[in-house]
């Protein structure tokens, strides 16, 4: 697209405000990990003298690590139970012919506009019937089963001709193996999406961790970082926003990664 | 041998209405059988059926003599060659070749030596280990071939492999796939709605419309003996000039003034329906000529000219061979006899009578 130098010129400096608007809380988030309390309390924007005393206290002086690993274990839990379940409900809809499917389906659909607010008490209460408060159990299985997971996948897998189906079936190929060795590597920009997007929501979950645990053993980083702040009388800023920094990692990693697997598989195209 | 055999076959959607209706059919060993017939004709459903995609309503299919109606399709040993060639995308030639292969569970050794057999005789060899994608349309259509070939079933079902390719390479591919089940002596079914295809490779062809069977039999008698009318105008190109006719006192009138004396033919109907082939109307000199014909449009074809004759309300298309130079609005003297002639009947559409010649003695080649 072509356009005069000063359109271009607006255009961009408009970006760039922007792009600096939305950024600004994590950019001062950043600069403030970097100073030391007193420099925070003063006002400063950009730290005189970096250190990374913050970082080193976080570590030390919280559990944050121990909340770290939780919200990996339970966001990795969460997403391949989410892929797992999602997959094999969407390839049940689009290659399995049976009674009442595409009813079942709707119906499967019409979940999602149940908000999950409304379903947290009845969720609370089964996995405290079950004995699963404080496990991973309880933080992880209530989220596997996922509508949009199924809604998603089920569109991509319908990309897949029914030809490559039926040629399966006519070489004796079973639905086991044409899902693991057609379809999955077939929709693998889907399930990348799907991944990525389960984790992020998992890892950023707040409400449900809180309720699902009473104390610190399964607790996942959302709620410790919550708890850097309660810990003290004065807030040690520097050092919540160093754990902050800390949390949002994995995150931005994720993204940048998913993001390029991403644009490949958008690329790839399909074939008639 | 009996190869394939139906018995009453039936296909129903939803109870309603017949797709198929009652098809008796026999396909033997090592024979080239070709399904032809318009879209929605139901040629695609049989085989569907016939190779285990589609449940059969009513009727018998066998194979070998044993009913398989309710075997899977992979219990039918078979193979097949969708039109949209459904190769695997993610998947190399190679791996795409051998993918039934693992499933059917033929040792590594064979595999290799089955896939480098079959690689040579499809001219695949430099091509192994690229995807499908970096294929043309030929080559893909080739792997397809090559994975039917591979798994060594004795019947293979094509529908409409061609029908993704250019004209020039679907001419080649007819004869490849011709040879290739020649020298490997399959049972292949093949369904068309190209009748330059049923024509030139089947050794039978089935007419399907309407779910029902209008003719079966080999190419020229297709050609010469028409079972019906749909039948005469669905084979042959340039389609049968077909008209409608009087018979009176020996005389067959075409129109009230293009008449054709009847000395040998006894026809048992006063109204029918006359159909001519294009090559059938020929030209003739001042003495042979029977009737002269009003010229509409020319088209030439280099080798051969087609010319388009109006009679009466229809217009009548000849073939000749050669380059004639003519004009719309040309009187052309032509030669119109009755052994040319087919008769239907105007009101059931069967066959009265074939024309008794169908060729010019000099065409006619018997070896």
């Amino acid at each position: 697209m072509r356009m005069p130098i000063y359109q271009k010129l607006t255009f961009y400096a408009l970006l760039v405000v922007s792009a600096f608007l939305v950024f600004a809380p994590a950019i001062i988030a950043l600069s403030m990990s970097f100073m030391s309390n007193q420099e925070i309390m003063m006002g400063n924007w950009l730290p005189s003298s970096l250190t990374l005393d913050n970082y080193v206290h976080v570590l030390e002086n919280s559990r944050l690590l121990h909340f770290f690993i939780n919200s990996l274990i339970v966001s990795l839990v969460i997403m391949l139970g989410q892929l797992t379940l999602s997959s094999l409900s969407a390839y049940a809809f689009v290659f399995i012919n049976f009674k009442g499917r595409d009813l079942l389906f709707f119906i499967f659909i019409a979940t999602m506009m149940v908000p999950f607010e409304a379903s947290i008490i009845p969720n609370f209460q089964t996995i405290r019937d079950l004995g699963w408060m404080n496990t991973y159990s309880g933080l992880t299985i209530p989220f596997f089963a996922m509508a949009f997971g199924t809604f998603l996948l089920r569109q991509s897998f319908k990309q897949i001709p029914k030809e490559l189906k039926e040629a399966s079936e006519i070489a004796g190929i079973g639905d086991w193996k044409f899902f693991l060795t057609v379809v999955l590597p077939m929709a693998k920009s889907s399930i990348v999406t799907l991944g990525v997007y389960g984790f992020l929501t998992s890892w950023n979950m707040y409400l449900w961790p809180l309720l699902a645990t009473t104390d610190d053993t399964t607790r996942t980083v959302q709620i410790g970082l919550r708890q850097l702040q309660s810990q003290e009388q004065l807030n040690d800023w520097g050092m919540i926003m160093a754990g902050a920094i800390i949390v949002v990692l994995p995150t931005l990693i994720l993204l940048f990664l998913g993001q390029k697997k991403l644009q490949q598989g958008l690329a790839e195209g399909a074939l008639k | 041998m009996s190869h394939i055999e139906m018995e009453n076959l039936k296909k129903t959607y939803d109870h309603q209405q017949n797709v198929l209706d009652g098809i008796n059919l026999e396909i033997s060993e090592g024979e080239f059988f070709v399904l032809v017939g318009p879209s929605g004709s139901g040629k695609s459903t049989l085989l569907r059926m016939i190779a285990g995609l589609e449940e059969i309503s009513g009727g018998l299919l066998k194979m070998n003599g044993n009913v398989v109606n309710h075997l899977r399709p992979k219990e039918r040993n078979l193979s097949m060659v969708f039109q949209n060639y459904a190769l695997y995308p993610h998947l190399t030639v190679e791996q795409n070749i051998l993918f039934g292969l693992h499933a059917r569970k033929v040792s590594k050794s064979e595999q290799k030596k089955r896939l480098m057999e079959t690689a040579e005789m499809m001219g695949l060899g430099d091509l192994l280990k690229r995807k499908p994608k970096q294929l043309s349309g030929g080559q893909r259509q080739r792997v397809a071939l090559a994975r039917a070939v591979v798994s060594q079933a004795p019947i293979c079902l094509m529908d409409e492999p061609l029908s993704n390719l250019d004209a020039k390479l679907r001419a080649h591919m007819r004869m490849e796939i011709k040879r290739l089940q020649q020298q490997l002596g399959l049972t292949l079914v093949y369904v068309t709605h190209d009748q330059v295809e049923a024509m030139t490779m089947g050794d039978r062809i089935m007419v399907l419309h309407d779910g029902e069977i209008q003719q079966v039999g080999d190419p020229i008698t297709l050609y010469n003996e028409p079972a019906n009318l749909f039948v005469a105008s669905f084979i042959g190109s340039p389609k049968i000039n077909l008209t409608r006719a009087k018979v009176q006192d020996n005389q067959l009138y075409i129109t009230d003034e293009l008449k054709i004396p009847l000395r040998d033919t006894f026809l048992p109907k006063k109204e029918l329906i006359v159909g001519i082939r294009a090559e059938h109307i020929q030209h003739a000199t001042d003495e042979t000529a029977t009737h002269e014909l009003e010229v509409i449009t020319v088209e030439h074809l280099g080798n051969e000219t087609s010319i388009t004759f109006s009679v009466g309300n229809d217009y009548w298309t000849a073939k000749w061979i050669g380059q004639w130079q003519l004009k719309a609005g040309d009187k052309v003297k032509v030669s119109l006899t009755e052994e040319y002639l087919s008769f239907f009947d105007p009101v059931t559409e069967e066959l009265i009578q074939p024309a008794r010649v169908h060729a010019k003695e000099d065409e006619v080649v018997a070896i």
